[in-house]
């Protein structure tokens, strides 16, 4: 039960915070790349991997990770991002969404891995 | 300009989007919460009941992200095209349920799991897989919509 409650809080904090974080990113540039979304979904993969190589408590897991990774990063804004770039017209930064989305969050997620193997 | 044109590019938040600008109101923050916190706790649940192991292909997550994919795509035509008056559905709906449902840290977390547990091909499957389903997902979700709404 309290796990349930752990990561519903993690999600209370998590998910707002992704919009703030969008908005503040939009506020600073006006390309139609989707610098917002990029940038929650690559921290948050930083954060996941960092604590997922760390001998971390259940309920650090629930907090932290199902609930404020989880909720922070998103795939259906990703996607249906990608869907309307391709729609109107901008293929390049579609398919610039999707490699540089994969490619920064998994080079995110090996670096907090590797982070976190450095202050073990 | 069409329905379409007029449709945001980020359905969290576009500040190209006149309203999407000035919604920073504390019951916009308020619903994107509370929203979050039904996504992630049935996010949880479904992971919970369909657990995988470390080599095994996460079909929870999977089956998580294609189907928020897919909602997304029905609420956005929604949100945009028939209801539009209703400023907080899409925050609470979108940015929270769905946002807070779906995860894209987890999903890099597992591929990377997967080729760190000598499962490099479950790591590449489930990588391409999942991007190839969810935009599909997300293109069918807008297109059956609006076939279904504009009947």
């Amino acid at each position: 039960m309290i796990t349930v409650l752990l990561v519903a809080l993690g999600a209370a904090v998590g998910a707002p915070l992704r919009y703030l974080t969008d908005r503040a990113v939009q506020a600073r540039h006006d390309s139609v790349f989707p610098w917002g979304t990029f940038t929650v979904n690559v921290c948050g993969s930083l954060v996941l991997g960092f604590l997922t190589a760390l001998p971390t408590s259940p309920a650090a897991t629930a907090l932290l990770g199902t609930g404020f990774c989880g909720a922070l990063t998103t795939y259906s804004t990703f996607s249906y991002e990608t869907l309307r770039l391709a729609q109107q017209g901008a293929r390049f930064y579609a398919l610039a969404n999707v490699i540089a989305s994969l490619v920064a969050g998994l080079g995110a997620a090996a670096i907090g891995l590797l982070l976190a193997q450095a202050i073990k | 300009m069409t329905e379409q044109d007029a449709a945001p590019v980020d359905p969290d938040v576009d500040l190209h989007v006149p309203s999407m600008r000035k919604e920073l109101h504390a019951p916009v923050l308020a619903a994107i919460s509370a929203g979050g916190v039904l996504g992630a706790l049935a996010r949880y649940a479904l992971a919970r009941a369909w657990p995988h192991p470390p080599h095994g292909f996460p079909w929870s997550t999977f089956v998580i992200n294609v189907t928020g994919c897919f909602l997304i795509g029905v609420l956005m035509v929604i949100v945009t095209e028939v209801v539009t008056h209703k400023p907080l559905l899409r925050p609470f709906l979108g940015v929270g349920v769905l946002g807070g449902y779906t995860t894209f840290s987890t999903y890099v977390v597992d591929i990377q799991r997967a080729a760190a547990e000598g499962a490099p091909l479950v790591a590449l499957t489930y990588l391409t897989l999942t991007v190839v389903a969810a935009l599909l997902a997300v293109y069918l979700g807008t297109v059956l919509t609006r076939a279904a709404v504009h009947r």
